[in-house]
């Protein structure tokens, strides 16, 4: 299906500028003029990928992304799993998120552990027109009456809380006070704020910063400093992601103090300004704390990839490179430990998979952060595009992971996804639920990135075995050769409504 | 070291080695703050009696795992079920990617629906300019042939004016003037996702029969023999509506499906993605005002939209989602007698085939008690059932229910001697059913996937069957309407049943005596 074993990196480059300027074609002109910014064909040498970002999405044109709630409660505060963390405002926002991430955790639900329960204040009219700061006391009442082993609570503003006046700033301070400095986070992460998931992430490590490390700073730490203390920042622990990491910091001689916000506890958070070294895996949705952090307690950070065996050694290296040669050597006995495994991994898949191309459409770091994971396999990126990154995001991607020619898309549209997927044809494509049976039925393979598919965990080298047989069985699963009657011609992939 | 490359472990395996238990344990003892194990036992077995369940039944403000979810997302399911519409939903554009994200999940199908992705300014402003431009690029880009326009909380609660909006946009040239922009106001701050279905049906006949928001002459009513069928909201509806095509079929019936969701969400993987398939033709919504009689399978998704229909001079019947033989029964009739025409030889057979089917397995239900909840007309349908079947749907519970409904449920009870111990619960939410669940016990637990957290904690084996069902594949494409679709609730029922006798019973040399090989 690849056509880039037979064109040059000049003819990749020619076509990709030709299926630009023809997705668009189908704008009006004002559209037209602002989604060709978004949309690039990668130049190698340059320091980013000539797109811009993190601006607002165009009305009526089925943007993948979500909003400021989405980054807030669904991925950086919805994991910490012995807090309740209501969703404030309508039922909806709530019901749709509930569950829906994976953040693996172990706990017992309802009565110590809170990750998967949707708590919501359910807003009828009366809270619109009289506001819902009574109604909001009065739950966090009731939440202290029915779950006295809650260790927090946090407040997800929803839409409509911004725009009615309610003060959930002084209504957490107030029931903080009652109930004997407990720790209430009020979140203003309304979701007509910002532009997508981003501003999301960053308000709530602004709430982070601001009700809790502030509050727990006088608090002594709840275990004994070592020299070799570090935090994972960034891993939401989807499919049990932070897990598999985990395991090689602490093989290498680290102790992981704490998990953000994968399989987290309001004590881990706390605990963290004592690391010695914060590692980033998700930047994107992090790197705020962990500049606070570097700022104020001037903890270093450090970015790292656990995607893929090239990547997962060069990030235990330069993990390592932080702290003393106990550390280096553990770092290298780690990365020997792994690799009969590692190679017999690449064994069996490489051959099935060499060669193929992809498409990704991911949030967070993934859409530069799987390429090293498919290079392991002998597979290319050949178009990647973010949906709510920002510009260092894209130099981070065309410094180190884009090769010449890859075609970029930002904030990228249902049409211009379709029509590039189509026009490309690839031989896997990777972003979310909302695009994963749209490219199926153009009989394309297809692979969550999101949520791995509810497979998974994709980090570490445990992981990497499974991302390799999961790719292996999307590409290679006997159903798309079935996809077309045997009595019918052999057809390309397409669309109907958008032609 | 357990992964390995010949045998790749997955989650559910890798984190049960001894490797990973050890770190987990390590990184509780060390690092979580956990509370004492003892204590989180102590308020696990308290939050299991009649004095947590007082407490938890006082709850006034706070609301913990409801059933039900927002207008809007009722909106986009009415609004697909029309031939090429395109949902545009008003508003703050995260929610159009959590409707798809639902949708998606349930069906396995795409969901397309766009936003009008309004952000502070248009806070402050109002969406005006996100509407003309929403329109514009929406008709350009997906070439829908209506599209159909509803509200976010987020638009509600700043008073954007739907109809002003619309008119300006075409005014601007966003669309043609004589373009199909059908709209309701959706508020997810106002009933649940039935209510938005309801509006959005309502909006669109409201549309086509009224004058199309004052650019076209209302239409005259010039009645015809046809009946209209709306099916409402509903998680099986590519199954029912099919089932319902093949009844009238069968029946001789002239008949327009208002929202014929039944091809949009089952899509054949053939190399090509239809964004829009099927549904009701724009010609066939207008046409729907001439029919003899409309009928709703789902009283609680039209209480708006039968009214204005009725106001139109046509007869209306509404069900409550009925299932099983009575009220199977009753529906045919009612087609029969709006239409004047015979249930026909082939029906009267399959009615017989149910019946027959429920006095083989009857034995192994009758007595049985559920719990059921969902949708206030899904209740209804499967307590009715349930009734039939000599068990007793001890608690009957739906979110968004409401007083009128308990009193329709509590009806349904006192019909029937197995309805006698029976408990009906409006407004009440999934964890009031957790308490109902260890203080009064049932035999089964009926429900959608969130049901699987309740068959956890209480030990009840779940039967999946509501909206969403993200966990197992592919059962909306089966009916639950009509003989057949009987037919299907009560396998699920059995089969569910017997695998729960058969876990119970299959410890050699303890309980195996009952494994029995014929049941």
């Amino acid at each position: 299906m690849s056509m880039s074993e037979t064109q040059s990196v000049a003819e990749i480059k020619e076509r990709n500028k030709e299926l630009i300027a023809e997705v668009l074609q189908v704008y009006p002109e004002k559209t037209a003029k602002r989604r060709a910014k978004h949309l690039n064909v990668h130049e190698a040498g340059k320091s980013d990928c000539g797109v811009k970002s993190n601006l607002k999405s165009i009305p009526g044109v089925m943007t993948i992304r979500g909003c400021a709630y989405a980054g807030s409660k669904g991925v950086v505060w919805g994991p910490i799993k012995d807090m309740i963390h209501i969703s404030h405002g309508p039922v909806g926002c709530g019901q749709y998120s509930w569950a829906a991430r994976r953040n693996y955790y172990i706990g017992t639900t309802g009565i110590d552990t809170f990750v998967t329960m949707q708590f919501t204040s359910d807003f009828q009219e009366k809270d619109i027109v009289f506001g819902g700061d009574k109604k909001l006391a009065k739950i966090i009442d009731e939440i202290q009456e029915l779950f006295p082993l809650n260790n927090g609570i946090s407040i997800q503003s929803e839409c409509p809380i911004g725009l009615i006046g309610d003060d959930i700033e002084a209504v957490s301070k107030a029931k903080s006070k009652e109930y004997e400095g407990k720790t209430i986070v009020p979140v203003r992460c309304e979701g007509f704020r910002g532009v997508s998931q981003s501003l999301g992430h960053h308000v709530a490590n602004d709430a982070i910063r601001d009700w809790v490390f502030d509050k727990s700073a006088a608090k002594p730490a709840a275990f004994e400093a070592s020299p070799y203390d570090v935090a994972i920042i960034g891993d939401y622990n989807i499919g049990g992601d932070a897990w598999s990491s985990r395991i090689l910091l602490e093989e290498m001689g680290l102790r992981v103090i704490a998990q953000w916000s994968g399989d987290g506890t309001l004590a881990e958070l706390e605990n963290t300004p004592k690391a010695k070294l914060n590692v980033l895996h998700c930047y994107r949705s992090m790197n705020y704390i962990s500049r606070h952090m570097e700022e104020k307690y001037g903890i270093p950070w450090c970015e790292y990839n656990f995607f893929g065996p090239s990547k997962i050694a060069e990030s235990l290296r330069k993990i390592a490179s932080y702290f003393d040669d106990k550390i280096k050597e553990g770092a290298e006995r780690v990365i020997a430990k792994y690799q009969a495994l590692t190679d017999a991994v690449i064994a069996k898949y490489r051959p099935r998979l060499e060669g193929k191309t992809v498409m990704l459409f991911v949030g967070g770091l993934r859409p530069r952060h799987v390429i090293g994971a498919y290079e392991d396999l002998g597979m290319e990126v050949v178009g990647t595009g973010y949906e709510f990154g920002h510009n260092d995001d894209y130099q981070r991607t065309a410094q180190h992971y884009v090769k010449d020619g890859t075609l970029i898309y930002d904030d990228v549209t249902g049409y211009e996804f379709e029509k590039f997927v189509e026009r490309i044809q690839p031989d896997l494509v990777g972003s979310g639920i909302k695009e994963k049976y749209v490219f199926q039925k153009m009989g394309v393979p297809f692979r969550q990135m999101h949520s791995w598919d509810y497979s998974g965990p994709y980090h570490g080298y445990d992981g990497f075995a499974i991302f390799a047989r999961d790719m292996d069985m999307a590409i290679n699963a006997p159903v798309w050769k079935m996809a077309k009657a045997p009595w019918k011609g052999a057809a390309q992939p397409r669309l109907l409504a958008a032609e | 070291m357990t992964q390995s490359a010949e045998n790749v472990l997955d989650h559910f395996e890798l984190f049960r080695g001894p490797e990973y238990q050890e770190m987990l344990v390590n990184k509780r003892q060390q690092f979580e703050n956990r509370r004492d194990p003892a204590e989180v036992e102590r308020v696990r077995e308290w939050a299991k009696t009649p004095e947590y369940q007082e407490k938890n039944f006082a709850r006034e403000a706070l609301t913990i795992n409801p059933a039900k979810a927002c207008q809007p997302l009722g909106a986009v399911f009415a609004a697909v079920g029309f031939e090429s519409t395109l949902p545009f939903v008003h508003g703050s554009q995260g929610c159009v990617a959590y409707y798809r994200s639902h949708f998606s999940r349930h069906f396995k199908e795409p969901s397309s629906c766009v936003s009008s992705s309004m952000t502070e300014d248009a806070a402050v402003f109002g969406g005006l300019n996100n509407m003309i431009d929403g329109l514009a690029n929406a008709y350009a880009m997906y070439k829908p042939k209506m599209i159909a326009v509803s509200t976010t909380c987020m638009a509600e609660v700043i008073g954007d004016d739907l109809n002003a909006f619309i008119k300006t946009a075409k005014e601007k040239g966003s669309v043609p003037a004589e373009y199909d922009v059908p709209f309701a106001h959706t508020p997810a701050f106002v009933g649940s996702h039935v209510t938005g279905y309801d509006n959005v049906m309502k909006g669109i006949l409201d549309h086509f029969w009224d004058g199309k928001a004052g650019t076209a002459p209302k239409l005259e009513r010039v009645p015809n023999g046809k009946i209209n069928f709306i099916g409402g909201f509903d998680g099986y509806t590519v199954g029912n509506l099919r089932e319902i095509k093949r009844i009238f079929g069968l029946m001789g019936i002239d008949y327009t499906i208002l929202g014929d969701t039944s091809d949009v969400w089952d899509t054949p993987t053939d190399g090509e993605f239809r964004m829009y398939d099927g549904g009701t033709t724009l010609e066939e919504a207008a046409d729907a005002i001439h029919a003899k009689a409309t009928v709703s399978m789902q009283e609680y998704c039209t209480e708006k939209t039968l009214p204005f229909i009725a106001a139109h001079g046509q007869e209306v019947a509404a069900f409550n989602h009925p299932v099983g033989v009575a009220g199977t029964d009753r529906f045919l009739m009612a087609l029969a007698r709006l239409t004047g025409t015979e249930i026909p030889v082939e029906l009267e057979r399959e009615r017989g085939r149910l019946v027959d089917a429920i006095a083989d397995s009857s034995a192994h239900i009758h007595g049985k008690k559920f719990a059921i909840y969902g949708d206030p007309d899904l209740c209804l349908g499967l307590a009715g059932f349930l009734l039939e079947l000599g068990a007793e749907p001890t608690h009957v519970l739906a979110t968004n229910g409401s007083k009128a409904w308990a009193a329709k449920v509590q009806e349904l009870f006192d019909s029937s001697p197995f309805g006698k111990n029976c408990h009906v619960h409006p407004g009440r939410d999934l964890w009031h059913l957790r308490s109902l669940l260890f203080t009064e016990p049932v035999d089964f637990l009926i429900g959608n996937t969130y049901g699987k957290y309740l068959e956890r904690d209480t030990g009840t084996p779940l039967i999946r069957i509501g909206f969403p069902i993200f966990d197992r594949h592919h059962h909306h494409r089966f009916p639950l309407w009509g003989y057949q679709g009987g037919l299907n609730v009560l396998v699920t029922i059995l089969d569910k049943i017997f695998d729960t006798i058969d876990l119970n019973t299959n410890v050699p040399s303890k309980t195996d005596y009952s494994f029995d090989i014929i049941r």
